[in-house]
């Protein structure tokens, strides 16, 4: 298979890249919208991450045309971004959660 | 002398995959690691300065959603100018990667005029731990986008010298890759730091 071309892909039309900006934007109005409405505060963190995880993953399928691209480069791209989303969440549990290690400690 | 484009030489790795976009895939996992890194331990100091200015009396959300606004415009000028490249219209590809990069230098500016304003206001790098942890992050995403500037601006200077058509659209194709990366990463910033705080 070496030194033969695998057709990779097929790239969007112009027309699907300008829906895709014009979705990316809208999205943005959204979530500086929720920041300013006092009656989203309660829910404003899931919200934010809904809403900005929906604008990488936009970008990263159609901009960064890994919808239609070979699944090796989303393997690729995939496996050391779910590592450091574990070491964020990880850490973050270490130095906020309810369950520390000296909290289990000290309860048990 | 003439400079007609001209194809690289392409190699394909034994998946028949071309070995320059896979290897940029994987330089991209290797940033994903790097900006965890750095998101994280903005998260883990987040609440723990014990001096101010404190990111809700600092922070400019009008200011900084017209930066956002302005990098996502930069994707789309990129997409437009890859399709322009592949489909053989060197005269928008042209302008498209002009536009891409002048866009860059436009996030640059509003980054140098935010950090200004923050040093006047008494933020800095060793004021406290949000001043510290903010500025490598930022910083670090604004050295991104400054290497993708200057290596837009490489791609347009080659296209004016008619060394990149059709043949090159790879070339093109990765250079997006890392400037949709340097997007995505502002996104999370834009969420984690300036809007959840």
């Amino acid at each position: 298979m070496a030194n033969t071309e695998v057709r990779e892909h097929a790239h969007p039309t112009v027309d699907v890249y300008l829906r895709v900006a014009a979705a990316l934007v809208i999205l943005t109005v959204l979530e500086v919208g929720v920041f300013y409405v006092p009656a989203f505060h309660g829910v404003l963190v899931p919200v934010l991450l809904v809403l900005s995880a929906a604008k990488f993953a936009l970008v990263i399928m159609f901009y960064m045309h890994l919808k239609a691209d070979n699944k090796f480069f989303t393997f690729l791209f995939g496996a050391p971004l779910l590592l450091a989303v574990g070491v964020m969440v990880a850490l973050l549990f270490l130095f906020y959660g309810a369950l520390t290690l000296r909290g289990a400690a000290g309860a048990g | 002398m003439t400079h007609a484009a001209h194809a690289p030489t392409t190699h394909y790795t034994s998946m028949g995959l071309d070995s320059r976009k896979m290897a940029f895939w994987a330089f991209i996992g290797s940033e994903c690691l790097l900006f965890g890194s750095l998101i994280s331990t903005y998260l883990v100091y987040k609440g723990r300065s014990v001096v101010g200015p404190y990111p809700h009396d600092i922070l400019n959300i009008p200011f900084t959603s017209v930066s956002t606004f302005d990098l996502l415009m930069s994707s789309l000028m990129m997409v437009l100018a890859l399709a322009a490249v592949q489909r053989g219209d060197m005269k928008w590809g042209k302008i498209w990667l002009f536009s891409t990069a002048l866009l860059g230098l436009v996030f640059l500016g509003g980054q140098v005029i935010e950090f200004t304003e923050f040093v006047h206001k008494g933020l800095t790098m060793s004021t406290n731990l949000f001043g510290c942890t903010f500025f490598v992050l930022t910083g670090t995403h604004g050295a991104h986008v400054a290497v993708g500037v200057l290596w837009l601006l490489t791609l347009w200077v080659r296209a004016l010298q008619g060394r990149l058509g059709p043949a090159n659209a790879m070339t093109v194709e990765i250079t997006g890759l890392y400037w949709h990366f340097v997007d995505v990463v502002w996104i999370i910033i834009f969420t984690v730091v300036y809007l959840i705080q």
